[in-house]
């Protein structure tokens, strides 16, 4: 078996704005096994990374416990990384968040990570709207420890050894949108076409980006039965929408139908461009988000693609009100008021 | 595009560049993993059974394969594969014992060898074993041709060549050296089956017309003639001033045996810019390291002779200056003419064939150069019973080209001699086999070695100019042997790719290090090259295009930069891809039963 990457890459690859290659992204040899969908993701990572041309020092990558949290070593081998406790990665994002709001935070969690033991973390960073992108990479069973169902399991998916799942399965992106989460989108490692220009967007986001991508796993859940296989995922995908990430605001040039194109402006001036799939839905509503998920549910699709989005809610900085500048960087005259202010501070309590 | 046919042997062997430019085909990669594994009696069986002379080429070689190596690619510098050769030749054990062994039961047909160079010899090893009765005949002491006469000690010393030449001879061959062929006719009248002529290109140009070439005769040589002379010992010194005329690899052999044998002031002057010279770089280095002059864009124009004795040469400076086209052509500068003093002159401009020997009347067609009219498949004449081969065939061109022209001319002669089609010729010997041992194991070296290429000690200028026999490149040491096999990519292993396994998972298209992989909608050509991952401008290098897959997509891979790492099989969860071993064999008249003898260490 191979631990290395050999260093040589195509000589002609190209090279982004800052005169980077992919090579700048990648991170070690993966050991998940062969085929696992979580390294398509982590490609996609590594990526939209690579297209936004960011610096790989100013991104964090933090994550819990599982296959899906092993991954972070996998990708963006030159930025800051923190493999944190089962199901605690929110927390830690968030003191992180805190210290320093400069860097891009990608959190990487997968179903039992986060719809299981981190469950009550991941309701709570939702609400909080922190800065960040949160992707889950979500295969439908516990593959670090022989394929479990996990709670994302579809009722009545059959696992390889062929007992049929009885219980209902949480719907991350249902349960996102419910809980306010600014930016909600579902894809597939099978579909790198749609996965990185959504990933891009997330990047752009300012407050919480959730990003459940399902991810086959091909040792313990890839069998004819399994709802989260490849050839099931194939068969019964259905997009919102084809989207394209605009990083600024360009001329535009392209006409789209009537009533299908959308655009949709993000903080920073950069531009979700959206050509719409689903007629009955408007990614900037959240009743049509949430109606169109239960649509797709009744017949039985996976419904991918940009769910929904709000630039217009403040993320938790924006929400407590934290100076402009990252605490990290505050010195010590920053910091301490000195003795005569804090004499009339205390003297303000009297 | 078509899913490609890999069914066709030569698809994998086009993967497989130092092979596929190699003239003769040797299977270079299988041979360099078993020099990596200290088994060099193997190593040089490989070579031997495709080449013939390995020890020979591991020093002289034109290495084609050299400048299509993968590496040249991938970094700079190409495997040095013509001096790993040379660690095979050098550290072999007992190799006489795997190679056919005499005396051979006959099968009753006769045929003769005219002149004894790399062709004729690979004629006679290749039919030897098949029964034939070979008659070889060469007008020098010993065989090997000009690989005796013109390839200097210094490069090739003697007792490699003699190894060589006797491991074919020893076959039970007929030698008849010191033998002149004056008549074909004469041969032809013999009754044997079948005549093969490899008698080179034997005749050094001149330069006749050149003033003072008659008043300076006495100074001035015929390179090949000469170098002929110094390995016969006819010659043993020089004078000191001496200029050398040309640029091809004559011209180094002739200015470099000038300083050992007496020429202090050596000049090589020639024609063409430097960078445009024949020679091989590698040559024209040895020979600036050796003191020698390069004295470019500068024609002669007449040899200078003072009261008969010789004292220099002439030349007009010129320029190149290249047409839209980019055929250069050579003109005048307004500079002065230049005087080059010189004692004496060898003159390396060219060869050619010369065939004083064969009648004109015996139904063997000649065309206007002068040159025979032979098939360039089948190597026979127009004369159906006489076959040519090597530098007679086609004109000067190399020892591996003269090997690989005796194979082809052998098998031809066999299906002659058996009253068959000649066109109807045999595959070549093929297999493909796989490398997995385990789930994420194979059997070959899949690391790929970041090293740069490692450089052939040389013996000390100081003692390698006082004898002319003594060998310059001392050869790689084992431990740097090692080395530089390691450099090799193993371009042989294969990725096979089976379209009804693939998943498409995206695995092997995420984890290939040189973005070979692309998962696309198919197209024509021109435009899937442009739709890669990195689109793929070498068109030189084919796409292996699948099947369709599930999703109607297909996969393509752009052959030009692989690393042959086999990460996208490790990375394959349903062994769509696997990395397959395979040998390429071409057809000879003679195949060794194993066409790799392996044995134990």
């Amino acid at each position: 078996m191979s631990y290395l990457k050999p260093l040589f890459r195509h000589p002609k690859l190209p090279k982004n704005k800052l005169g980077y290659t992919l090579k700048e992204y990648e991170g070690s040899l993966s050991t998940l096994c062969a085929g696992c969908g979580h390294d398509s993701i982590s490609a996609a990572i590594v990526q939209a990374c690579f297209e936004m041309s960011v610096e790989p020092h100013n991104v964090a990558k933090i994550s819990g416990i599982g296959c899906s949290s092993k991954t972070p070593t996998y990708f963006l081998g030159n930025s800051h990384g923190f493999n944190s406790v089962h199901g605690r990665m929110p927390s830690v994002a968030t003191g992180a968040s805190m210290a320093n709001k400069d860097l891009v935070y990608f959190g990487v969690s997968g179903d039992g990570d986060s719809a299981s033991i981190g469950m009550g973390q991941l309701v709570h960073v939702i609400r909080r709207n922190l800065n960040m992108v949160y992707i889950v990479m979500n295969n439908g069973c516990y593959g670090l420890t022989k394929g479990q169902d996990s709670a994302t399991a579809d009722q009545g998916s059959k696992s390889k050894a062929g007992s049929i799942n009885p219980f209902q399965a949480i719907d991350l992106a249902s349960l996102a949108i419910e809980l306010g989460a600014s930016f909600v989108a579902q894809s597939f490692s099978g579909d790198k076409q749609q996965l990185v220009p959504l990933i891009k967007a997330a990047m752009h986001h300012k407050g919480f980006a959730f990003l459940n991508v399902i991810s086959p796993c091909v040792t313990f859940n890839n069998n004819p039965g399994s709802t989260k296989s490849y050839d099931y995922v194939r068969e019964h995908i259905e997009a919102t929408s084809t989207l394209d990430f605009i990083p600024e605001m360009p001329e535009i040039k392209a006409s789209y139908e009537k009533g299908k194109s959308t655009k949709i402006a993000m903080h920073d001036g950069s531009l979700i461009q959206l050509n719409k799939l689903e007629t009955d839905w408007d990614p900037e509503d959240r009743i049509s988000a949430v109606n169109a998920l239960q649509m797709a549910r009744a017949k039985n699709e996976i419904l991918t693609g940009l769910l929904y989005v709000n630039s217009e809610w403040k993320d938790l900085h924006g929400v407590l009100n934290t100076y402009h500048k990252p605490l990290n960087r505050l010195k010590e005259s920053e910091l301490c008021p000195g003795v005569e202010n804090l004499n009339a501070i205390n003297a303000g309590f009297r | 595009m078509k899913p490609t046919n890999t069914k066709n042997p030569e698809y994998y062997h086009k993967v497989v560049d130092c092979q596929y430019a190699c003239p003769a085909h040797t299977p270079v990669p299988e041979y360099i993993r078993l020099i990596a594994a200290e088994k060099y009696t193997e190593a040089y069986m490989v070579n031997w059974e495709s080449n013939v002379f390995p020890g020979v080429l591991g020093r002289t070689c034109d290495r084609p394969c050299e400048p299509a190596c993968r590496r040249v690619r991938v970094e700079e510098e190409p495997v040095a594969i013509c001096r790993l050769k040379r660690v095979a030749a050098d550290n072999k054990g007992d190799v006489k014992t795997l190679m056919p062994q005499g005396p051979f039961q006959p099968n009753g047909k006769k045929v003769a060898l005219i002149g004894g160079g790399p062709a004729s010899l690979t004629v006679a090893r290749d039919l030897a074993p098949l029964g034939y009765e070979v008659h070889l005949f060469d007008e020098q002491v010993a065989g090997g041709g000009m690989m005796r006469s013109q390839i200097p000690s210094f490069r090739l010393p003697e007792e490699v060549l003699n190894e060589e030449v006797n491991y074919i001879l020893d076959m039970g061959i007929h030698t008849q050296f010191l033998t002149y062929v004056k008549s074909l006719k004469e041969v032809l009248s013999q009754k044997y089956d079948a005549v093969f002529v490899g008698t080179g290109a034997p005749k050094g140009r001149d330069l006749p017309k050149l003033p003072g070439r008659k008043e300076g005769d006495k100074f001035i040589h015929i390179g090949i003639e000469w170098l002929a002379n110094v390995a016969f010992e006819h010659t043993k010194s020089i004078s000191e001033k001496v200029i050398v005329l040309g640029g091809g690899n004559t011209a180094m052999d002739c200015c470099r045996t000038s300083r050992r044998l007496g020429g202090k002031e050596v000049k090589v002057v020639v024609r063409s810019p430097f960078d445009e010279m024949k020679a091989s770089p590698w040559e024209k280095e040895d020979a600036l390291h050796e003191d020698i002059q390069i004295i470019d864009n500068h024609v002669p124009l007449s040899f200078e002779v003072e009261n008969g004795k010789l004292i220099g040469m002439k030349f007009q400076k010129v320029k190149p200056v290249y047409d839209a086209n980019g055929k250069r052509q050579l003109l005048p500068t307004d500079e002065p003419d230049v005087f080059i003093e010189a004692d004496e002159v060898l003159i390396a401009i060219g060869q050619e064939n010369s065939f004083p020997w064969i009648e004109r009347d015996l139904g063997l067609e000649f065309d206007q150069w002068g040159m025979p009219v032979v098939d360039e498949l089948t190597y026979q004449s127009t004369h159906p019973k006489v076959f040519f081969g090597g530098d007679a065939a086609f004109g000067p061109k190399n020892v591996i080209t003269a090997v690989a022209q005796g194979h082809q001319a052998a098998v031809s002669l066999h299906l002659f001699c058996e009253g068959k089609d000649l066109r109807e010729r045999p595959s070549p010997f093929t297999n493909l086999i796989s490398q997995k041992m385990g789930i994420h194991e194979w059997s070959y070296d899949n690391g790929v070695a970041i090293d740069q290429r490692y450089a052939v000690p040389q013996a000390e200028k100081t003692l390698t100019l006082r004898d002319r026999k003594k060998e310059v490149e001392l050869g790689f040491d084992v431990p740097t042997a090692f080395k530089e096999t390691q450099r090799c990519l193993n371009c042989d292993v294969q990725t096979v790719f089976t379209a009804e396994r693939c998943i498409e998972c995206d695995a092997c298209m995420d984890v290939c290090p040189t973005s070979c992989i692309t998962f696309t909608a198919n197209d024509e050509e021109s435009e899937l090259r442009q739709k890669l991952l990195v689109p793929a401008e070498n068109l030189s290098q084919d796409l292996l295009v699948s099947n369709e897959l599930k999703t109607g997509r297909v996969m393509v891979k752009d052959e030009d930069v692989c690393l042959h790492c086999g990460l996208c099989a490790e990375r394959c969860p349903t062994s769509a891809w696997d990395m397959q071993k395979f040998l390429y064999s071409v057809t000879k008249a003679y195949q060794m039963p194993a066409p790799l003898p392996q044995i134990q260490k």
